[in-house]
């Protein structure tokens, strides 16, 4: 919502916003309306020659400065905001129904209250949202407390399970903040056995509790973007190319690839980076016929080696 | 939107509020600046194009004449209509309203969420900015997720083409939709397939291209009570049934030990988990992913599927 391509609605709110709120200073209604002072400005400029029929003195909207101050005195009927369209009503009742029926993500009652007088609000407009569902992967003991500690300011103790090197670890961290990506929640947070900025798939804590101390993240830690994925490829990492057969086609959807190449027949071959292979050598296990690693060699070597152990213990050990 | 042109379309918003008798296009044209005095032609054109952009905005236009005798069409704007009914919100409902905008942040919802909360706070609600550390998101980086939750909202058919997984190529699908869900960080198309005469669900990640729209504005019907999230679940996966015993290494398969509704020692350094899963081939994969330090003792099913997988990846290369 910058530039003039939506300043009639902009416009729409702004004369009850100024309304509601005499003084309100320049910066603040700009920040509230997330557009520069000089646009604020423009668009100041633009409703004080607003007004009724005839456009006398008393039928504009006033608006008076002070110091950096405004006051809007006659708003000329358009006193209140337009109502809620489709698509915004839809927007805040599914988010608000999520976060109410998440387990463990917020408190479900002030929630609710507030989707009961948005829906109230927003009448019919709001009864689109059903359409819509979002199912995200709460979890009612370890999100709350890593939302305390967060809230609270205060560091945590982790007993979380590295699922490529299927160990369970015990360690502290100051929590940096809470997450959702793909559906499931994620703490970030520095670690401090790793002195290294780590996320926890919530769904592997087995065990967690707030410590007495204080969350101290170094300072300056870089914010990442994690709109486009948690996993995000760094050139470092090995390159792996797998060959994956109709059956394995979901390999492809599930983890991000850099290339997938079609053979034909729905047989294919991606190419993915990771920093670790531990992850990919159980997933080509679990693959079996269906998917082929090509490369790099070592770890195809690795793979056939994994497979030969574990036939070895089945002949051990019969069945029961 | 040029200055000018926001300026008049105010002053119509402002005119049309203020009248209570409907206007014909000529009182309109007298009583709003900006509109051709000269041309009628070019003012027509205008005036349309001046109605369609309100209407787009949500501006709800009333057409009507003033008396049974009077045949000319005129405008006006209840006031009813148009404004966001009085609302207030406790200090702990603007918080939950402010943590459910920020689900969508970078999702194509989010500009809704923007225009949204702009017309709360304009009603003078104040949502604080929270930097609590508490980021839950509901991504949405399908292309097609916008098309498909404009025809779900509208009520309209789509037609798209679908890859379905193991199979070749796509394949020509035509939709009346019920909802969008997402499960799981994917998202979901719900609907009666027209081909197969049958609900069905689809992942927007397997739609192949683009998707049309086709037929009028809420030509589909939806049945009664539809538990959208509810049918996705069902095609995700059943709930386990089938108890299975599988021997595994101490420390080790964490995500296993998790579901297990027993575990007893069994002889130095491994334990026999006891657990139930609903698709064999999938636990399957889940198991031999673990190569040699899960082995499956019951059922035989399973135990022969994962040697099978593991049989395949142990012999060299040249041998498949």
């Amino acid at each position: 919502m910058s530039g003039s391509l939506d300043q009639l609605p902009r416009l729409l709110a702004l004369v009850p916003y100024l309304l509601k709120r005499p003084g309100v200073p320049f910066a603040t209604a700009a920040a509230d309306f997330g557009i520069t002072e000089d646009r604020l400005r423009k668009d100041l400029n633009l409703l004080w020659l607003c007004g009724l029929p005839g456009h006398y003195p008393g039928d504009l909207i006033e608006i008076e400065f002070e110091g950096d101050t405004i006051t809007l005195s006659d708003a000329q009927g358009v006193d209140r905001p337009l109502r809620l369209t489709v698509d915004e009503a839809l927007a805040l009742v599914v988010a608000l129904r999520t976060l109410a029926e998440t387990p463990g993500l917020a408190d479900p009652e002030p929630v609710l209250r507030a989707l009961a007088k948005v829906e109230e609000a927003a009448g019919a407009a709001a009864l689109p949202a059903a359409r819509v569902q979002v199912a995200l992967e709460g979890e009612g003991t370890v999100l709350p407390v890593v939302r305390d500690a967060l809230e609270r300011g205060q560091a945590l103790h982790l007993t979380y399970w590295t699922a490529g090197r299927d160990e369970t670890t015990d360690r502290d961290v100051d929590p940096v903040r809470l997450v959702t990506a793909e559906g499931q929640a994620y703490l970030e947070a520095w670690c401090r056995r790793a002195e290294g900025v780590r996320v926890f798939h919530l769904g592997r804590v087995e065990a967690v509790r707030v410590l007495d101390e204080p969350s101290r993240p170094p300072a300056g830690l870089p914010s990442r973007d994690l709109s486009q994925g948690l996993f995000q490829p760094a050139p470092e990492d090995t390159v792996v190319t797998l060959a994956l057969e109709p059956g394995a086609a979901w390999v492809a959807d599930f983890y991000p690839c850099d290339a997938v190449e079609e053979l034909g027949d729905g047989r294919q071959v991606v190419t993915l980076r990771t920093s670790g292979t531990a992850w990919v050598r159980r997933l080509a296990l679990s693959l079996g016929a269906s998917g082929r690693v090509l490369s790099p060699p070592e770890l195809a070597q690795q793979v056939r080696e994994d497979a030969r152990t574990a036939l070895a213990a089945y002949s051990e050990q019969p069945s029961t | 939107m040029a200055a000018k042109k926001t300026e008049r379309l105010l002053n119509l918003v402002i005119c049309l509020l203020a009248t209570r008798r409907y206007l014909t296009v000529q009182q309109i044209r007298e009583a709003v600046p900006g509109y051709d005095a000269d041309n009628e032609e070019a003012f027509r054109r205008m005036f349309e194009r001046d109605k369609e952009e309100l209407r787009e905005l949500g501006v709800p236009l009333e057409t009507g004449s003033n008396s049974n005798w009077d045949d000319e069409v005129g405008y006006r704007i209840a006031r009813r209509d148009y404004q966001l009914p009085e609302l207030t919100f406790e200090r702990d409902e603007a918080a939950a309203l402010g943590l459910a905008a920020r689900l969508w942040q970078s999702a194509p919802l989010a500009g809704a969420t923007g225009s949204a909360l702009l017309k709360l706070r304009a009603a003078g609600i104040e949502t604080p900015e929270g930097a609590t550390g508490l980021e839950p998101r509901i991504g949405a980086t399908e292309p097609t997720f916008e098309d498909c939750l404009a025809a779900a909202v509208a009520g309209r058919r789509l037609r798209f083409g679908y890859r379905t997984a193991g199979r070749p190529g796509s394949e020509d699908r035509q939709v009346e939709p019920w909802g969008v869900v997402s499960w799981h960080g994917r998202w979901y198309l719900v609907g009666h397939d027209l081909v197969r005469e049958a609900p069905r669900v689809f992942r927007l990640s397997r739609i192949v291209g683009s998707v049309q729209a086709e037929g009028e504005d809420g030509a589909v019907v939806r049945p009664p009570n539809l538990d959208l999230t509810a049918m996705v679940a069902r095609m995700a996966g059943d709930q386990p049934r089938t108890p299975a015993r599988v021997r595994v290494r101490s420390g080790s398969c964490w995500e296993l030990r998790r579901e297990a509704t027993a575990v007893e020692p069994d002889g130095d350094g491994w334990e026999v988990v006891e657990l139930r899963f609903s698709d064999p081939e999938r636990f399957a994969d889940r198991v031999a992913g673990y190569g040699a330090d899960a082995v499956v003792l019951a059922p035989e099913e399973v135990r022969a599927s994962v040697v099978r997988r593991l049989s395949a990846l142990a012999e060299p290369e040249v041998a498949r």
